[in-house]
């Protein structure tokens, strides 16, 4: 288990040097500099090359990236083009609140799902089965930022219940509001929840139709036994494999339901940092957003492995 | 990884049958009209498509003239889904975006498909080196979340090719985004083809490598491919609306559902149809190609087990 670790996570350090190769290119390819931004109408050619000398923006990209690289390596992502906070500063309370949101929504949808999609698949083909299924399928394929405006809809235009957005005055917590996570954590819940249901009962589904399950019905088990001991272990591996596989998936709903409600979340931090073109906070909200995809990838990895005898590693 | 050959198994002894020269056609629509869940799936997007081609005949007014007399207002005779903020009419707006979206993510899913197809062909049947080297691409690019990658694209293009048409870079980036994954599933569907006997007599014979790879095994993956698509397509057009939510899709004025909602979000508690239209036109959208693909694949007997 430790080899294992260490391989995977030295594989993560290459996998994230290149990413962030690819992230510090595709933000160097876009016109313009954070000098010229935080100049913006003062830009005159004299301030500029200043300004640039001063930030060591007139460097080659290799020695800019290799600075960012390194500072990142120590925590330090130097600071934003805007605002001139420090950019570690600001990120660490948006990730925080980004993970709270995430984290819950977590929690909720996936023992729900599970059960109630290992529940449907036992009783295929039954009118709550139908219903469920046909209801799942209509919650998957609805985008967040419609379930969240009929959610605002609903919860905050009609009934007065909550605030119909996030947004935080400054010094205040998500902590000390917790009324602005609960459209946001139930639009995330929803459709990761009508998910992982349809997973969990087509492969309940698969698992009650082979050999060994019919084998210990015919022995004579209860069937109890049957799909709690036989059915259920092996329908749970593929249906968690699959939530793992769409990590992804859920990060880009996080990215548009944070932008919805104006959650102060690292989503919402990557939109408003390409809207005022702030360079420096752009490439580091990215890079991060990137970074945290693969520890959860590597997490889903080491659950995989825990419940699954064949692939556990040494 | 079970589960997935059992479903290319599946596909596979069903793909000569689904696939004589002519037939593809009907065969699909008959496929697809096998099962309630492909009918039901088959009359929504009928009905979308319809209305995205009629659009600009039976649109009451132009999608982007101003009528700042009326704006903010509610359901009436005269505008029947009510006006946004600046007075423009909800209904005609919703019909024109149809055409938008359903052209872009159309597009992007077409060349996302067909190239993702390329490489996992490729991948799977030429195997060995050159299988290992392309998969090692392939993960590269899953390692960084595809929204992040597909916004960060945007950001550079839209402002560095600011001459080309904004919609031609959104579907450049739903295809490339799509690459990794639909290459992933043709190339386990090619792999399960491969040690088939015609496959391994093509070689005997002789036949060049591209005409056993594009005329023997493609074919038989087809149905995966087909399947693939559907997915795809509902995936592209939540991507593009995603996208348009954000600001970084079609650009403003111009009519599009996930930028409508957006704009419309804040005036949600005096004109609600204006985000709400496009929202469930978009809802209603993804859920009929959703249903499509889902009738598919119960024609098929392909499990839903994989993705």
């Amino acid at each position: 288990m430790a080899r294992f670790l260490i391989v995977r996570l030295s594989l993560i350090v290459v996998t994230l040097l290149a990413v962030s190769i690819a992230i510090f290119t595709l933000i160097e390819l876009v016109p313009g500099d954070a000098a010229q931004v935080m100049l913006g109408q003062q830009a005159t050619p004299d301030n500029l090359r200043n300004l640039r000398a001063q930030m060591g923006l007139d460097r080659p990209p290799h020695i800019r990236y290799f600075d960012w690289i390194t500072g990142a390596a120590r925590g330090d992502l130097g600071e934003s083009a805007k605002s001139r906070a420090s950019i570690s500063g600001i990120i660490g309370g948006r990730l925080a609140n980004s993970a709270l949101l995430a984290g819950l929504a977590f929690l909720i949808a996936v023992p729900l799902g599970l059960t109630i999609g290992v529940w449907v698949g036992t009783r295929a083909d039954t009118k709550m089965d139908r219903f469920l299924t046909m209801g799942g399928l209509v919650t998957i394929s609805l985008p967040e930022f419609v379930t969240g405006v009929v959610l605002i809809l609903i919860l905050s235009s009609t009934l007065k219940w909550l605030p119909s957005s996030s947004i935080m005055m400054p010094g205040e917590s998500i902590l000390g509001n917790p009324q602005v996570l609960i459209m946001p954590v139930l639009t995330v819940t929803g459709a990761l929840f009508a998910y992982i249901l349809r997973m969990a009962r087509a492969n309940v589904i698969e698992v009650m139709g082979s050999n060994y399950v019919r084998t210990a019905i015919l022995k004579g088990l209860p069937m109890r036994t049957v799909i709690v001991r036989h059915a259920i272990p092996n329908a749970l591996l593929p249906t968690i494999t699959v939530i793992a596989n769409n990590v992804g998936w859920m990060f880009g709903g996080l990215i548009i339901i944070e932008n919805l409600f104006s959650y102060p979340g690292m989503g919402s931090l990557l939109i408003s940092a390409i809207n005022t073109r702030d360079i420096p906070l752009l490439q580091s909200t990215a890079m991060v957003i990137a970074s945290v995809y693969a520890f959860s990838n590597l997490a889903a990895d080491l659950a995989y492995g825990t419940l699954n005898p064949r692939v556990r590693l040494a | 990884m079970a589960v997935r050959d059992s479903a290319l198994n599946t596909g596979q002894q069903q793909a000569p049958a689904l696939f004589r020269a002519g037939q593809t056609v009907r065969d699909g629509l008959s496929l697809i009209l096998r099962t309630n869940t492909g009918r039901i799936g088959f009359a929504i997007v009928a009905v979308h498509l319809a209305l995205a081609l009629a659009g600009p005949w039976i649109a009451p007014y132009p999608p982007t003239d101003y009528h700042l007399d009326a704006r903010f207002s509610g359901p009436s005779s005269e505008y029947w889904l009510g006006t946004d903020e600046f007075g423009r009419d909800v209904l005609s707006r919703v019909l024109a975006g149809a055409r938008s979206i359903i052209w872009i993510s159309v597009i992007g899913t077409i060349f996302g498909v067909t190239l993702g197809t390329v490489v996992g062909v490729t991948s799977g049947y030429l195997g060995g080196k050159i299988d290992q080297f392309i998969m090692r691409i392939v993960d590269w690019f899953l390692a960084i979340p595809s929204l992040l990658l597909t916004i960060l694209v945007i950001n550079m293009a839209s402002q560095r090719f600011s001459n080309i048409d904004h919609s031609w870079i959104i579907i450049f980036v739903i295809g490339i985004s799509f690459m990794p994954n639909n290459s992933r599933v043709i190339r386990s569907a090619a792999l399960a083809i491969k040690p088939l006997e015609f496959v391994q007599s093509a070689r005997l014979r002789g036949e060049p490598t591209l005409y056993i790879m594009f005329r023997e095994v493609l074919p038989n993956v087809f149905p995966v491919v087909a399947v693939e698509a559907t997915i795809r397509l509902s995936f592209a057009l939540l991507l593009t609306a995603g996208l348009g939510f954000l600001g970084l899709g079609v650009k403003p004025p111009e009519p599009d559902w996930g930028l409508m909602v957006s704009e419309n979000a804040d005036h949600l508690g005096t004109v609600p149809w204006a985000a709400l239209a496009p929202g469930l036109a978009m809802a209603s959208l993804v859920v009929g190609i959703n249903l499509l693909a889902d009738g598919i694949r119960q024609a098929q007997n392909l499990p839903e087990t994989g993705e």
